[in-house]
């Protein structure tokens, strides 16, 4: 492509940009109620369904959605383990600060509590980031001995 | 703590920064003794791959001892010298269990970011943005190390720390490269680039019973280097035609494996239109180990840099039979078979710690990696 079809695919992705900008901006807007997708969010978590479903109680935090999704569960092809899956229920009421959070995409919501799920349910945890300087307390000067929590009495 | 940091140009720099601290059960905090720069570093340099956001710690390749352990740590202790894999797997999923750790479904703190990115969650990585991960990285006096259990291994005393180091990232990447691609006795292993995971894929590549090593460079140190340390025949590709100069020591066959190990796009410079659709072009490394590779022979990509390319000669690889593969170190695999072969001498990586800055110095460091690559393999960073 020459110059002048570069500067014009770039004008034209500007503009689609621009474009797609304004829409989100629009929707963000207009959002309420939010559009729930239709799909399926679905995980596979490596271990047997009665280790994801416990006495066939939701996992946390998929547990604090209750009655805003559908969960359905079943056995991974080639012992893979469990596939869970689930999806918002429309025109659900979705509790406490989640309806606050939502935004417009339920759908990022039901994933990220899938994930969450799952690595629960296999390392016993969910990770956690570091949290950025600005979030943390103040720094130990240079030098000086770190204090540490467990370190062995001298 | 001193830590290097991303600026809010983008800029690096060493600040002061709050110390890390536990934030899930399995961690431990490392007080660093020693921390690489890496060739993957360079394309977050260069703006050619999202850059982390400003304050963010750089680095990933490191060692350290243990001060701090989580309450959910089994296998380490305060005061435990350890080298840690650069990429975070939880060792307990599909993918870990099936020796895939940087493949871990678990491995991200966001792992929504990352099917953006790759359309699956990967192995997350110290120092890189938070879509990779959101985990501070080790230029810094002190890095807190998610699944130390899993991440974290003790190094043998008769290996000293210079040594150790490689095994965080470029060692077990090397040695991913050679075994990846399937390297068997009385092969014949072309590997394009002389830096630190080049040289060690050469070596990887001997090690698993290679006949003929053959490592493509531009840089004349780094390709004596090669020669020097690995015992590789080499290629100069300024003034050589590789595919040409390839198929004349492989018998006319062309090299049984191809190992693309040639970094990121430092010093690529970007069109505008480019640096918009996230477009680059087609890797030379890729492109001609495609065209040199034997029949039915395998390639094998190491460098995760390039994101996207055009004008790739996919016919190539099918009439040619080829397998082309990828893959990020699996360190939690292989880092403890890498540090036995520190220790009986068969795998020597000191050599690649070309410079050393304390870490008040650490930009300095980046900028002469990234400016004279010919001179500078790895600059290795002391912050105590």
């Amino acid at each position: 492509m020459g110059r002048v079809g570069t500067v014009v695919a770039v004008a034209g992705a500007l503009g689609a940009a621009a474009a797609r900008a304004t829409r989100a901006a629009v929707t963000r807007r207009r959002a309420r109620p939010v559009r729930c997708p239709t799909g399926w969010q679905v995980v596979t978590v490596d271990r047997p369904v009665e280790q994801v479903l416990p006495a066939a109680v939701w996992p946390e935090p998929l547990r604090r959605l209750d009655g805003a999704v559908e969960v359905a569960v079943t056995g991974a092809p080639g012992g893979r383990g469990t596939e869970l899956a689930a999806r918002p229920r429309p025109h659900a009421a979705w509790p406490g600060l989640t309806a606050h959070l939502l935004g417009d995409d339920p759908g990022l919501l039901v994933r990220q509590a899938l994930w969450q799920v799952k690595q629960l349910v296999e390392t016993g945890e969910v990770l956690r980031p570091d949290r950025m300087p600005g979030e943390r307390g103040p720094g130990v000067a240079a030098g000086v001995p770190r204090p540490s929590a467990n370190e062995p009495p001298r | 703590m001193r830590a290097l940091c991303w600026g809010t140009g983008g800029e690096l720099a060493v600040r002061q920064v709050p110390d890390p601290e536990l934030r899930n059960d399995h961690d431990v905090i490392v007080r660093v003794r020693l921390s690489a720069t890496c060739g993957a570093d360079l394309p977050l340099l260069a703006g050619t791959v999202p850059a982390p956001t400003a304050g963010e710690v750089l680095g990933h390749e490191f060692l350290g001892d243990v001060v701090e352990v989580g309450a959910g740590v089994r296998r380490h202790r305060i005061g435990d010298r350890v080298v840690v894999c650069a990429s975070v797997a939880c060792g307990a999923c599909w993918y870990c269990r099936r020796g895939l750790p940087s493949c871990c479904d678990n491995g991200s703190t966001d792992p929504t970011a990352s099917e953006a990115e790759w359309g699956h969650p990967v192995a997350g990585c110290f120092g890189h943005p938070r879509s990779a991960g959101g985990f501070a990285g080790s230029h810094a006096e002190y890095v807190r190390v998610p699944y130390a259990d899993v991440g974290a291994f003790a190094v043998p005393e008769s290996v000293d720390d210079d040594r150790a180091l490689f095994a965080s990232d470029a060692a077990p990447a090397g040695w991913l490269g050679a075994e990846g691609g399937e390297v068997r006795p009385g092969d014949v292993v072309a590997v394009w680039g002389a830096g630190a995971v080049g040289q060690l894929a050469a070596r990887s590549a001997w090690l698993l019973g290679a006949e003929r090593v053959i490592v493509v460079d531009r840089h004349p140190a780094r390709l004596q280097m090669a020669r020097h340390h690995v015992g590789a025949e080499t290629i100069d590709r300024r003034d050589t035609d590789v595919t040409a100069r390839l198929r004349e020591l492989s018998g006319g066959r062309g090299p049984d494996v191809c190992v693309e190990a040639a970094g990121g796009p430092a010093g690529e410079n970007l069109s505008l239109a480019d640096r918009f659709t996230g477009r680059t072009r087609a890797p030379d490394a890729v492109r001609e180990a495609v065209y040199a590779c034997r029949k039915g022979g395998s390639v094998f990509v190491l460098n995760g840099g390039v994101r996207r390319v055009d004008a790739f000669p996919t016919g190539t690889v099918v009439h040619k039979a080829l397998t082309v593969r990828g893959g990020r170190q699996h360190g939690q695999r292989h880092i403890p078979m890498l540090l036995e072969r520190m220790a009986r001498d068969e795998l020597r990586t000191e050599h690649l710690a070309t410079h050393r800055f304390c870490l008040d110095r650490a930009a300095e460091g980046y900028a002469l990696m990234r400016d004279r690559p010919e001179e500078c393999v790895r600059a290795v960073f002391v912050p105590h």
